[in-house]
């Protein structure tokens, strides 16, 4: 008996078109919503929630973030300042820097992002640290709570 | 003369290398991903005192005190409101934020502005100790309040005590 092992060998085509189209979408679903400014945000600084606080509309002329610990340390650009009197050079400079893009000091916005259990004290040392190199511009920052 | 009519093979790409990396792009995107809580603000104006003065207003706004003290560990204790014709005194109980909300409700609809609240202004005198979340708290007590869904607002002008600066 005689087997007839000649058979057409083809190579699989599977048509991968829908599966790259969407990966490209997911991609660009990932890429718009990746947030490359983690940096401002410290991690470990638990906002207090309220369901009153405004969403930012759109990001300030020039803003400088500052995030409080409970125990009076500050964390600026992932930089950790252990205490808020040694904050005026680093001001000065954000000053400096603002001034270079033509705004004012007034216009700066000072965003606040202080941790729930922070005394009050150290917040208004904060301020009034601010208000020293004529910042006047304030943002208490706090996590929303959606209404029910 | 007979032309020779070819038929052209179809040209195929290598997409393996493409799709690898496309991979590897998702693969870091989906590790890489988090999702933020949505943040809000209070946004406050605090001039320097010893700025240039601006008050060329006639009359101040009507200024409300409030006291709010802390009880051990930072805990609030108790809120105290103060507007030179009544001090009352609210807590410890966990209704007195309600109860301040309460408080500058009904004083803005008995000066006939229950809406925008925006001659009268709220000076804050903070216990160092309190946690600054009963602070936010209070903060949003005297700025409006959620009822049905809406918000309704009320004082937005506000400020530190010893800070003299606008809040």
């Amino acid at each position: 008996m005689k087997l007839n092992k000649t058979k057409s060998s083809k190579v699989l085509e599977g048509d991968l078109t829908p599966m790259i189209d969407m990966t490209f979408q997911l991609i660009a679903f990932f890429m718009l919503l990746i947030n490359f400014s983690e940096v401002d945000r410290a991690e470990e600084i638990t906002l207090p929630v309220s369901e009153l606080a405004i969403p930012p509309e759109g990001r300030p002329d020039y803003q400088v973030i500052l995030n409080l610990e409970p125990g009076g340390n500050v964390i600026f650009e992932g930089q950790r300042i252990p205490q808020i009197d040694i904050m005026t050079p680093i001001l000065d400079q954000e000053i400096r820097n603002a001034s270079r893009e033509d705004i004012d000091v007034s216009q700066i916005a000072v965003i606040i992002r202080s941790h729930e259990d922070t005394p009050t004290g150290l917040v208004q040392k904060l301020i009034a640290k601010c208000q020293d190199v004529e910042m006047e511009n304030f943002v208490l920052r706090v996590k929303e709570k959606i209404n029910q | 003369m007979k032309l020779e009519t070819e038929e052209p093979e179809p040209i195929q790409l290598n997409m393996t290398a493409m799709i690898d990396i496309v991979f590897q792009l998702l693969i870091f995107f989906i590790m890489t991903f988090k999702v933020v809580a949505q943040e809000g603000d209070f946004n406050i104006k605090m001039p320097m005192a010893s700025g240039p003065a601006t008050e060329i207003d006639a009359e101040p706004p009507e200024l409300i005190r409030v006291l709010l003290r802390s009880g051990p560990e930072g805990i609030i204790n108790s809120i105290q409101v103060d507007d030179d014709i009544e001090t009352l005194t609210f807590g410890p109980d966990p209704e007195l934020y309600q109860d301040l909300t309460d408080y500058i409700e009904r004083k803005l609809a008995g000066e006939g502005d229950p809406e925008s609240g925006h001659d009268t202004e709220v000076e804050f005198d903070i216990d160092y100790g309190l946690r600054y979340g009963y602070t936010v708290r209070a903060i949003e007590a005297v700025s409006g309040k959620v009822s049905g869904g809406k918000v309704k607002k009320l004082i937005q002008k506000m400020k530190f005590k010893n800070k003299t600066s606008e809040l």
